[in-house]
Order: C-alpha cells, then structure tokens, then sequence
C-alpha cells in the first residue's frame, strides 16, 4: 500500500436493507487517490455515486470493504470517533452549500474548528484568511441570506478548507449556482490543487464541470466503469465579476 | 458560552413560540411563589396576634358535663369556680404559675345615648392587664377596689369607642348594659384580629359585677395563667391540671372537666390549618409546573425535527453527541430558566398585590425562590434531555437528507 496515498479503498460495497427488500448501491469498489489528486467522480443520479460520496466522507460505513483515509481505517468506528476524522480530515462543500442561516459567514467558517476546540482568536484569523482566499474578505459579518449562491458555495469551501483538511470532498458543488458563478468555484478548485496541493474529489453528473478534473472516474449500477486521466484540464479563470 | 450566546440567538428567533413554551414554567414558579408566600404570610400574621396575647399564656377552660352517661356539651360546665382560681394562686404545689386570671365572658348588647353596639364583656380582675398584656391609651385598667366594691366601672376597646362615642371623648361617658349603668375608666390599645377574634370589640368590667349583675353565675369561663417562662410551661400545665383534678375530686386524667391549652398549641393548630391548605394549593400549581415542562418537551422535539438538517451539517463538520446534546439542553434550560425568572417576578408582585389588597403582611421566602430557581432548572434538564439526546443520535446522511 502506498504510504503517500490519501484514499485507499478495496473491494467495498454497500447493500441497502429496507423491509426486506435488498439494494445493492456499490460492488466491489476499488481504488486509490494519491496526495494532490484533483479528482471528478461521475456518474448518472442513481448510478451509487452519492453512497460512495458518503462513505468517502465519513458519513456512513461499507457493508464490506476496507476504506482508509490518510492512513486511519474507516471501520469499526464509533459515531464520535467518525465525527472526529470528519472533522480534522475531511473538508465537505455540499450541493445545498449548508451554511447556517443564523449565524454570519465568519462564524460559519469557524465552525468546525470550534467543534475542534480551538481557541478563537485563533478561529478568527484562520477564518478570515480563508475568506479572503475565496475573495469574501468584505463579506465577514453577512449572513448566508444576503449574498449570492456563488458566494455561499465560495463560503462553504473556506469552512471546508478551515480544518486544512487531507480531503476536500465535493458533492455537486456547482449544482445550485449560475454557470458563470460555477466557472469561479471550479478555478477556486483549480487553484486549491495546483498552487496549494489540496486533494479534491468531487462527485458531479455535469461533463463540462468533471472536465476540470485532472482523473475522471465514472461509475454506473454501482460498479467502475472507467477511471481515466484527463491529460487537458481545462483551466477556469477566477473572474470576481459578480461580487 | 458560545454555546449560550447561540442558545439565546435561536431563542430570540422565534419570539411567540419561546414566549408560549415558557408560559407554562412562569405559571407553574409563579402560583407556587405566590402562594407559599401568601402561605406564610397568614401563618405568621397567625403568630404574630397569638404572640401579642402572651406567649407564656396557659388558658383552663371548663370541659364537658357528664351526668350520668350523657355528656353535655365542650365548655358547658360549670365545675370552674372563683375557688379554684384562688387555690392555683395559693396553693404551694403551684411552682411555675406568675398570675392568675379569672374570667367570665359573654356578648351582649350595649347602648350609649343614642349609639348601640354589640360587643364582648369580660369580667376581669386586675390580674387580667400583666396576663394578657394590655395597654392603656387612656385611663386605667379594673383593679382589686373595683372587684371589692363591685364598682359599674368598664375599660373599653378601641372598636368600641369608635362605635359607641363617634364624636366625644368617651372617658367618664356611661355605657348601659342590661339597664345597668357602667363608667367608662380606660382605653385599650388596639390589639388587632377581625370577626370573632376582634379584641378590640370588648369592654372589660370587673369580674365580680359581672357575675352577680349581669351573668348571675357564681362559676368561671377561663382561667387565665401566665407561666413563669416558656421552658416551664408543660411542667405548669401539669402541676394545675392535678390540682384542679384533686378538687373536683377526679382519680385520673382522662375524667377531666376541663382543658388546658397553652398558647402554643393553639398557635400550632391554627399553623397546622394553613401549612396544610398552603401545601394543597402549592401541590396543585407543582402540577402546573409539571404540565409547562411537558410543553417545554414538546417545543423541544418539534424544534428538533424542524433543525434536522442543522444538526446533520454540525455533525458532518465533527460535532460530537455531547456537542449537539449541550446545545439543545442548554436551549430548554435557558426556555425554563428565565421562564421561572419571571415566574418568580410575577409571584412576588401577586402576592405583593393581593397582601396590601387584603391588609396582611407580605413576606418573600427566599428558600422558596431558590428552591424555584432549582427546580425550573431543573426542568429543564429533565424535559429536555429527550430531545436533546433524541438530536445527539440522528445519522447525519439521514440528517442531510431531510427536507
């Protein structure tokens, strides 16, 4: 097993139970993602790629299979102890961005690393510096309400990146955003991973956003069906027009 | 404290739902502030008028009169005579006694000039004033020559003057009591207490002419004793109790006709009444406390349900179980707590409100507010740990997922 490796998964599947009735999501799921991967994950809506996106992060478990994320095997884990790994290991950017409505952008980024007990002076810096990255610097005491979709998903990645996650895990990110606004988020992603070395999977059923990627792997029926590199990643250009 | 700045965002957010939830708490603390309160203030306003009678206050009362098997009715003997308020005062068994207080009592209509009342006479000796700690405002008290020389003197309460001379000066005024003439010599200091137990609806002449001129009896009502202190009192009530057994020439105990009450005991049954009227009343706002924590719950798991989303991003970013539990717990406890806050606000002012309306004192029991801060809190842990913990275990994917 390659020590560099981020994500090391084998054999893994997940089968679904409900009243009786059994679902198989994943089968006999292989492969891995080395330290500065940009990665697309692709597939049709129920293709297993959400199942797999869930296990990747932590949220949920395989029914068999073995998934080790920065060397720590995700198995056997208690709810508190997966919350941990999710926690220090994995930075989520969600379809639906997922920000807290009622608190300012500011404190939504620092909320992971409060739940990590870090001071919050500290918090505080941390949070800014990465809200100035995504260009949100003058936005700090906004709520999730008065600023864009672009801008809330600009948000979402500062709080995945607040912990400096191994992984920063992408589940349609630019599914609920303007496709000039989605250019800014994938030159974002572009700039996380070449300048900065950030790992990202991102799982997406768009062509043009995977084509961003620099490995597509498409999944169907719950199996692999490719897994390519993308020799040409096309390169997105941070414009900051629609602040 | 984050977490209670949070709390308190998210309580402020939805201002009539908090207000509804907390209405059962602040109902609940307030009625049982209230009436502990008011609770107390009755039995102390009870203390207070039996304190002001004379504490070491021991009363003999005649018993009831049994003829052969049939017993007459409590305190319709007549088996207690002036003899036996002079054997208590001489006799050399008597250790602990200081002073003796023969008495006979009856109402009766009185007039004076054109004004009539219907007041309390007492017929007294001038044991009567150090017994019962009267004071005088004007004039003087019965004394031993009045009780020689069967004077028609009376000393009047202040609720007498008030009804019988409205405009004048009522000291050497007469009062007629069944067409006898009484001179009026003093004037008693108020002594409080309404209806029966108005003290200051008496007129006190002395006992002999009460006796021979107005009751024509030759037995006693009362005797009223006052004890050398307070620790002696028992002992007291022993040493009369055989003496007076030994004259009416009883063997045991349990032939008595007659009663010794000490002051005391009546102050601890009249205390008795109320603690437990108090404790009813207060049982039944626990209820209603019990029932506001119930809605408290309520609010809670619907609050849970309506945040499920929430919770399933705090838990994606790493928020442990006890995370999310302290966050909701401390939501509920905040909603109960400053609930019982104002509970106790409005207590007090009700009791405050109704005290001064009815003229009793008004007391805070500090215990009780505590005790209310305790249990409101308290609350809010019980109720809330439910849904709090309910929060704690949802699958954050499932969490997501809930629309």
């Amino acid at each position: 097993m390659n020590t560099q490796g981020i994500i090391h998964v084998s054999h893994l599947s997940k089968v679904y139970k409900t009243e009786g009735m059994e679902t198989t999501a994943l089968s006999d799921i292989s492969f891995d993602i080395q330290k500065g991967e940009f990665v697309a994950i692709m597939g049709p809506s129920g293709s297993g790629k959400s199942t797999l996106m869930h296990i990747l992060g932590a949220l949920d478990t395989p029914t068999t299979g073995q998934y080790i994320l920065d060397g720590e095997n995700v198995e056997n884990l208690t709810d508190d102890e997966l919350a941990d790994i999710r926690n220090k290991k994995i930075g989520f950017i969600f379809q639906a961005f997922n920000l807290l409505p009622r608190i300012t952008v500011l404190q939504n980024v620092m909320l992971p690393m409060r739940y990590a007990g870090i001071p919050e002076e500290e918090r505080k810096k941390t949070a800014q510096k990465y809200l100035e990255m995504v260009g949100l610097g003058h936005r700090l005491s906004h709520t999730s309400s008065q600023i864009s979709g672009g801008q809330q998903q600009r948000v979402a990645i500062a709080r995945g990146l607040a912990m400096n996650p191994a992984l920063l895990l992408a589940d349609e990110p630019t599914g609920n955003i303007a496709s000039a606004q989605a250019e800014e988020i994938m030159a974002i992603f572009q700039e996380l991973n070449n300048k900065q070395g950030h790992t990202i999977v991102m799982i997406t059923h768009e062509p043009d956003i995977a084509a961003h990627s620099k490995r597509i792997i498409t999944v169907k029926d719950g199996k692999i069906i490719s897994d390519k590199k993308n020799p040409k990643p096309i390169p997105a250009k941070r414009t900051n027009a629609i602040d | 404290m984050e977490t209670l700045l949070e709390s308190l965002k998210t309580l402020t957010l939805n201002k009539l739902r908090t207000g509804l939830a907390m209405l059962g708490i602040v109902i609940g603390i307030g009625s049982v502030i209230a009436l502990v309160s008011l609770g107390q203030a009755s039995q102390q306003a009870i203390q207070n008028q039996i304190q002001s009678l004379g504490a070491n206050l021991l009363t003999v009362n005649p018993g009831s009169q049994t003829s052969g098997t049939i017993r007459g009715a409590a305190g319709g003997a007549t088996t207690l005579t002036n003899a036996d308020a002079t054997a208590i005062q001489t006799s050399p068994s008597i250790t602990t006694i200081s002073a003796v207080s023969p008495e006979v009592q009856k109402r009766v209509q009185v007039t004076a000039g054109r004004n009539n009342s219907n007041i309390q006479i007492i017929g007294v000796t001038a044991a009567y004033e150090g017994v019962h700690k009267i004071t005088l405002t004007e004039g003087r008290f019965i004394n031993d020559v009045d009780n020689n020389s069967l004077s028609k003197v009376i000393v009047i309460g202040q609720q007498v003057e008030a009804n019988l001379f409205p405009t004048q000066d009522p000291l050497g005024q007469n009062i007629r009591i069944n067409g006898i003439s009484f001179r009026v010599i003093g004037i008693t200091a108020s002594k409080g207490g309404t209806g029966f137990l108005n003290q200051d609806n008496i007129g006190y002449i002395p006992l002999t002419t009460a006796q021979q001129q107005i009751l024509g009896q030759t037995y006693l009502n009362t005797i009223s004793l006052e004890a050398k202190s307070q620790d002696v009192m028992t002992q007291a009530e022993n040493e009369v109790g055989y003496l007076l057994l030994a004259r009416h020439k009883l063997t045991s105990p349990a032939q008595a006709d007659f009663t010794i009450l000490s002051q005391q005991d009546i102050a601890n049954t009249a205390s008795a009444t109320t603690g437990t009227f108090t404790s009813l009343l207060s049982g039944i706002a626990a209820i209603s406390l019990l029932v506001g924590g119930i809605g408290i719950m309520n609010i809670m798991l619907v609050t849970v349900t309506e945040r499920t989303r929430e919770i399933g991003l705090r838990k994606a970013l790493g928020a442990k179980k006890q995370v999310i539990t302290m966050q909701f717990l401390t939501e509920s406890i905040l909603l109960t707590f400053s609930g019982g806050l104002i509970g106790i606000v409005i207590g007090i002012i009700a009791s405050y409100i109704f005290s001064s309306l009815s003229g009793s004192i008004f007391v805070i029991s500090f215990p009780s507010i505590l005790l209310a801060f305790v249990v409101s809190a308290g609350i809010g842990v019980l109720f809330g740990w439910y849904p709090a913990s309910r929060a704690a275990s949802l699958q954050p994917i499932e969490a997501l997922r809930y629309e």
